[in-house]
């Protein structure tokens, strides 16, 4: 390599280097060796496992995704050709993460507000932030029958609808979407209230300084500057809620198409029931009634798509939040 | 003035220097009328003091510097002026400040900060743009409005009595954070002169800048103590003397001397500031 370069005189011109000579693995101890390989082998196992799945359902999911299964709704049918698409099934996933997020970060920001700037009294933090926890180790299969017993009840008549016997059916998207609301819950708050934590005191203090009450310092200057925080959090706690299937199956009703109730046209499809993609996985699979595994395949496929694109979403917002967090240069001292 | 002569040259206030010594503790002939009064006043952290005993007072068109080794209390001292010694759960006081003859405790928190507004050491605008930064000072607490177009001359005017105008002039919307150092202190004290308040207190606004960025900053604070009174706690007893008409020197939690900065500095009275001032410790 050093042959077949020509010979110019160095201090003339020197070819930028990125770095100087380093340590040969060779000359290391055995035990920094072994981790050093094991901490390459460990990542390099993970990729491919990644890599596989991605590519075993891209290979199958594209096999079978028709693009007519995206735009017609499930049909019962005995025979395949007949049994529609996902429309539906791509509405509900769509209609549940939507409302679960809108239930839950409202919900997580203000909780994460008053256990970081009011905190007060400090045993009933303690019992805040133990429930959130709670909440984020749930099942959420234990989640799901909860909420069927809490829809269940008389007075949650109107989050759903009656049968014909005068039962509370308890099932339907906004049942749904309240508890998929605390799959989210956990994920928003920790996000939220670490991005509070992360604040430092002097940004609050110049606030107060200025004459600002304490709220208006909350509103004007810290959720502003962890707007990227509440924003991953939001996006990760919907991909939970995508990725879910106990609650679908338990409060969704687990119909395969979308069933509105009579009434409001939105809120008839909100009180109605539906399925959501990994219903419809779950249907479609071996496993389920359907046993259609193609279809499950190009169903998967698109879930799959989806969390990946969420998955950019948060690392975009990721981005711009070290961005401006470099931009801060002090904030982070 | 150009900053190089305030770098490399003379100090700044040559007044200050030429001005008759004053016994201990006792008012210096200042041109401008009282506005703040400090009586006995004691902090405490968990019980322990923290200042004891300060008194003094802060007139109009002057600048006051409190100099002392770290840990004295000097900060301490100057968060109470502004009540911000509150916000430490474990602090406490005794004594009384008084603001135009108004007790500061009987005042409203917020309305006290806008009349005795602060810089910190460390530069800290927020992130957001240069004219917010300023207008949120100008606007009653979290509300939008009023309209940027009944703001756009406010914030102008703070700007440029803050220096900062013609270099920020071109882009207002720029992100704050962005500035430099010196740029952003700037920024910090136009926000804090917004909203037109009758003392400013400076806790080591010039630490974290480089001799340029200070210099700049030293002139400002000699522009602006025509305007109103300026309370500066400072390590650096240079800038002491560049700046400052008068001087408090802290020991240990107490006010050990307050005299004109020409008397403290040339013909200290106690021997705890003379060796202060010989560099004997600090």
């Amino acid at each position: 390599m050093v042959g077949s370069q020509p010979i110019i005189s160095p201090n003339l011109v020197a070819p930028p280097r990125r770095r100087g000579r380093r340590s040969s693995v060779r000359s290391w101890r055995r035990g920094d060796q072994l981790i050093f390989v094991l901490a390459w082998t460990a990542g390099l196992t993970l990729c491919a496992i990644t890599a596989s799945i991605v590519i075993f359902l891209a290979v199958k999911g594209v096999a079978y995704l028709d693009p007519k299964l995206l735009v017609t709704s499930p049909s019962p049918s005995v025979s395949q050709a007949g049994s529609g698409g996902f429309l539906d099934a791509i509405e509900g996933t769509v209609t549940l993460a939507v409302l679960g997020t809108l239930i839950a970060t409202p919900l997580a920001v203000i909780s994460a507000i008053w256990v970081v700037e009011y905190g007060r009294p400090r045993w009933l933090v303690g019992i805040v932030e133990s429930s959130i926890e709670l909440i984020a180790g749930t099942p959420d299969i234990v989640i799901a029958i909860f909420g069927l017993a809490l829809f269940q009840l008389g007075i949650l008549a109107p989050l759903s609808f009656r049968s014909s016997g005068g039962g509370v059916y308890g099932r339907s998207f906004l049942a749904a979407g309240i508890m998929m609301s605390l799959l989210a819950l956990p994920l928003t708050y920790t996000a939220t209230r670490n991005g509070l934590r992360a604040v430092p005191r002097q940004v609050r203090e110049a606030s107060y300084a200025l004459g600002k009450t304490r709220i208006a310092t909350i509103r004007r200057v810290l959720l502003p500057g962890i707007r990227p925080n509440v924003a991953t959090g939001a996006v990760l706690g919907m991909g939970r809620i995508i990725g879910d299937t106990a609650i679908v199956v338990v409060l969704l009703g687990a119909t395969l198409q979308t069933s509105p109730e009579n009434g409001v046209p939105l809120l008839g499809f909100l009180r109605g029931t539906g399925s959501t993609l990994s219903s419809y996985i779950y249907n479609n699979s071996p496993a389920g009634e359907g046993n259609a595994p193609q279809k499950a395949y190009a169903a998967v496929f698109v879930l799959v798509l989806i969390v990946l694109a969420l998955n950019a979403i948060v690392a975009r917002i990721s981005r711009i939040g070290a961005r401006s967090a470099a931009g801060a240069g002090r904030l982070s001292q | 003035m150009s900053i190089n002569q305030l770098v490399f040259t003379q100090p700044a206030s040559e007044t200050a220097l030429t001005m008759t010594s004053t016994p201990l503790r006792a008012v210096s002939p200042i041109t401008g009328p009282e506005r703040m009064r400090l009586s006995e006043i004691s902090v405490f952290y968990d019980g322990v003091p923290a200042v004891r005993q300060a008194s003094l007072s802060i007139h109009q068109g002057e600048v006051l510097a409190l100099i002392g080794p770290s840990g004295c209390g000097k900060t301490t001292l100057l968060r109470t002026l502004n009540r911000l010694t509150e916000l430490t759960p474990n602090a406490s006081h005794s004594g009384q400040i008084t603001l135009d003859g108004a007790d500061i405790h009987e005042l409203e928190d917020t309305k006290l900060r806008t009349r005795v507004s602060m810089v910190f050491q460390q530069p800290n605008p927020f992130p957001m743009s240069i004219f917010d930064n300023v207008a949120f000072a100008l606007r009653e607490q979290s509300r939008r409005r009023p309209r940027r177009r009944e703001l756009e001359p406010l914030v102008k005017h703070a700007l440029q009595r803050a220096g900062l105008y013609e270099e920020v002039r071109g882009d207002l919307e720029r992100p704050a954070l962005r500035l430099s150092g010196g740029q952003q202190q700037r920024l910090c004290i136009a926000r804090a002169i917004a909203t037109e308040p009758e003392i400013l207190l400076m806790d080591e606004p010039c630490s974290a800048l480089d001799p340029r960025s200070t210099a700049v900053i030293e002139e400002l604070i000699l522009q602006l103590r025509n305007e109103l009174a300026i309370v500066i706690v400072t390590h650096n007893l240079q800038q002491a003397r560049r700046i400052a008409d008068r001087v408090a020197f802290m020991y240990l939690g107490d006010l050990v001397e307050l005299g004109d900065a020409g008397q403290l500095f040339a013909a200290p009275r106690e021997e705890r500031t003379r060796e202060y001032i010989a560099g004997a410790f600090g």
